[in-house]
């Protein structure tokens, strides 16, 4: 690469993430921002100040915004789990086994993900709403599953399909039981896999909105993005932009740990040395 | 230890295709078996049938006296390296190593003992706590044998374990393999599609082609008197010499000049016009370097050369020669199958190192006619092959073999437990 491709990939990369990075550093801004400067034409607030994030920590908003966080971590973290689990079973299979209806299982994995979600929200709030799922936990992690799983079934078979079926089978010779052939050998092997599955299952649920403000009504369940709809400014004429803002910046937060931490897991490879090659 | 036995073994996979077809074959306790045959004849899934990694259409495999057809990979208690070597990349080696004793729940220093036992033996002392991706071929091949010998396995079964190696570290695995094979005593079919491979580490070779057993031989024996076409053109490296013959009283015309028959040939051969002449290359010699003791025992012709290879310890002319179409086709067929190069028709000769015939120019060489083989050009059939003497060849073959198993196990160490065991058996 000549120096002068390498300056053009550079400046294009940087208008990148200057693109992807702007709105996120707006929000930031805002969230500094006091009430009555949010208006004031500049980037940067006036004078920045943490009253946002009183507001909603301990402040008026924080009634709604600290039981939402709870909720969103909770069903969150168990519908990824469940998920994963589910996920990496019906993976297995459908990579390592032929079966009759294999391809079913995707085509309607693919099209329950590309199903449009506003459509069925209203029938399963009225079903929800006779059976006493409505506005409990278990009434978003279910619908939350149904987001989840198609999309971890796909990503998790497809990492499946990279490990050498000879793994298990030597595994097997060596005296292992098919179980604890996939227990020791496959488990650990699709562990990137597992990991990357489970971060983008745990971003789709995090953000869901539609389930989130439609299946729930007081802070027994209702998640974050729910609960940000509902903050309400210090009066009436007043719009609550900074402590969305707050709020907003705070539930990013944990999206970014997750992904720092497990990025070093995600890393592809790891069946490097496996066969010769 | 266990001897294994096949009877009628067939395998058609789920598209109908028989990949293996009717196969028997014994191999007695401690015996080194090769399985060879032009890729897709089904080596690799009669060793996967051996070790229930595919399942028996029909047909009954035996081992050790028992009837295994319906036992899982992990009840046969044999061990195998795999064609890639499929080690587990994210254990150290040691852990490589010691699975299979973990998974028998050894306790672990039994589990240490033997590890660093079959770790001595095979050189990877210093690699013990490393990760098989930073390993060399040759290492992992090695970690992939440490795995198998580990264990006090029934029998070891190898799927073209140095097809992936260079040629010198091919060569030096291959001693290492023939010696460990020794020492330990153990039952091991070897599959390889390597001539060299084949020839130098079985007791006995078996030679497959298209599902089908050709010839289960010494090596010795295949090469001196093979059943048929097929197996005289894959065993022998460059191959054997086919030239189209007619028969002429005792006498087979050929493109080489007339052959003379001893009298045992020419009654196999009487009654038939058409046939194929099987002459390996180094059954040629330069006539003018020939003693003349040896001379009356061939016959002497005259042909121009059309190329010459010198290697410095030997030397290989290349003589075209016609052939009737119909002959011609079948060669061309054969070398097909035997994924050999498009055989043009000429012979392949080989000549003393200091031989001074040129290229381009007619020269005289002379032909060990006492070891020729006819062949019949239909049906491939080796019409002058001499049962006894081949049995005798692989009768001493198995002799030497007996002899080198004691030799090498009141001479070797101590390793992963064999030498204990062959006390023992
Ligand atoms: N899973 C399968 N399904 C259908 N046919 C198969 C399957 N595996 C192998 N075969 C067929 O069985 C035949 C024998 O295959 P096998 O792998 O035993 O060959 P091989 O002798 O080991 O060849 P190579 O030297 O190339 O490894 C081939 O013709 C192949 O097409
Ligand atoms: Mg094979």
């Amino acid at each position: 690469m000549s120096t002068r491709e390498r300056t053009w990939w550079w400046v294009g990369g940087f208008l990148i993430v200057v693109y992807a990075l702007f709105p996120i550093a707006w929000i930031v801004s805002l969230s500094f921002k006091d009430a009555s400067d949010i208006a004031n034409q500049s980037f940067l607030p006036t004078s920045p100040t943490v009253d946002n994030y009183t507001t909603i920590l301990t402040g008026s908003a924080s009634g709604l915004f600290l039981p939402a966080l709870r909720n969103s971590f909770g069903i969150c973290l168990i519908a990824t789990f469940i998920s994963c689990v589910l996920a990496m079973f019906a993976a297995y299979a459908i990579a390592r086994l032929d079966f009759p209806g294999k391809r079913l299982i995707l085509s309607t994995a693919l099209a329950v993900a590309i199903f449009p979600v506003i459509s069925i929200v209203t029938p399963l709030f009225n079903l929800w709403r006779q059976i006493g799922l409505y506005d409990t936990w278990p009434g978003l992690i279910i619908p939350y599953l149904s987001l989840t799983l198609p999309i971890s079934i796909w990503t998790m078979s497809a990492f499946f399909r990279e490990i050498p079926w000879e793994m298990e089978q030597a595994a097997q010779v060596d005296g292992a039981t098919t179980w604890q052939a996939f227990r020791k050998v496959i488990v650990p092997l699709a562990a990137p896999g597992v990991f990357t599955t489970a971060i983008i299952a745990f971003f789709i649920a995090w953000n869901d909105f539609a389930y989130g403000i439609s299946l729930t009504s007081t802070e027994a369940s209702r998640p974050v993005p729910a609960a940000l709809g509902l903050f309400s400014g210090a009066s009436q004429f007043e719009d609550p932009t900074g402590a969305i803002a707050a709020a907003a910046v705070l539930v990013t937060i944990p999206v970014v740990v997750l992904v720092l931490l497990f990025q070093r897991r995600i890393v592809a490879g790891l069946t490097n040395g496996a066969v010769k090659g | 230890m266990a001897s294994i036995e096949m009877r009628h073994i067939v395998k058609q996979y789920g598209d109908g295709y028989p990949a293996v077809n009717d196969v028997s074959l014994d191999i007695a306790d401690g015996e080194f078996m090769i399985l060879v045959g032009p890729s897709g004849c089904g080596k690799s899934t009669l060793l996967r049938m051996i070790v229930g990694l595919e399942d028996i259409t029909s047909g009954d495999m035996i081992i050790g006296g028992k009837r295994v057809n319906d036992l899982a990979p992990r009840d046969r208690n044999l061990s195998m390296v795999f064609q890639n070597y499929a080690l587990y990349p994210h254990m150290t080696v040691y852990e490589n190593i010691a699975f299979p004793l973990r998974l028998a729940k050894m306790p672990d220093d039994e589990v240490r003992r033997r590890v660093t036992e079959a770790s001595d033996v095979l050189e990877l002392k210093e690699h013990l706590e490393r990760k098989p991706a930073n390993l060399s071929g040759g290492q992992r091949q090695r970690v992939a044998m440490g795995r198998a010998i580990v264990r006090q396995a029934e029998a070891f079964l190898f799927d073209e374990p140095l097809s992936n190696l260079d040629a010198k570290l091919r060569g030096q695995m291959r001693t290492e393999i023939s010696r460990l094979q020794r020492r330990l005593g153990i039952t091991t079919v070897y599959v390889t599609h390597d001539q060299t491979e084949a020839m130098t580490l079985g007791d006995r070779v078996c030679v497959l082609r298209k599902g089908k057993i050709q010839q289960v031989a010494s090596p010795r024996e295949l090469y001196e008197q093979p059943v048929n076409l097929f197996v005289a053109g894959f065993i022998g490296s460059p191959p054997m010499n086919f030239l189209p013959a007619s028969l002429e009283g005792d006498r087979l015309q050929t493109p080489f000049g007339p052959i003379v028959l001893d009298e045992r040939r020419a009654a196999a051969v009487r009654g038939r016009d058409l046939l194929l002449v099987g002459i390996r290359p180094e059954y040629f010699e330069d006539a003018s370097l020939v003693d003349d003791a040896k001379r009356p025992l061939g016959s002497v012709f005259r042909a121009r050369v059309d190329v010459t290879e010198w290697l410095g310890d030997s030397q290989y002319a290349y003589i075209p020669y016609e052939a009737p179409d119909a002959i011609r086709t079948q060669l061309r067929d054969l070398s097909r199958e035997l994924d050999s190069e498009e055989l043009r028709t000429q012979a392949i000769v080989s000549i003393d190192a200091t031989s001074r015939i040129r290229e381009g120019r007619e020269a005289d060489f002379w032909l060990d006619s006492r070891k020729v083989h006819v062949f019949d050009p239909q049906t491939g059939e080796n019409l002058t092959r001499d049962a006894e003497a081949g049995a005798r060849l692989t009768q001493m073959a198995t002799e030497d073999r007996v002899e080198q198993v004691q030799e090498a196990q009141t001479h070797g160490s101590t390793v992963g437990g064999g030498a204990s065991r062959a006390g023992a058996a």
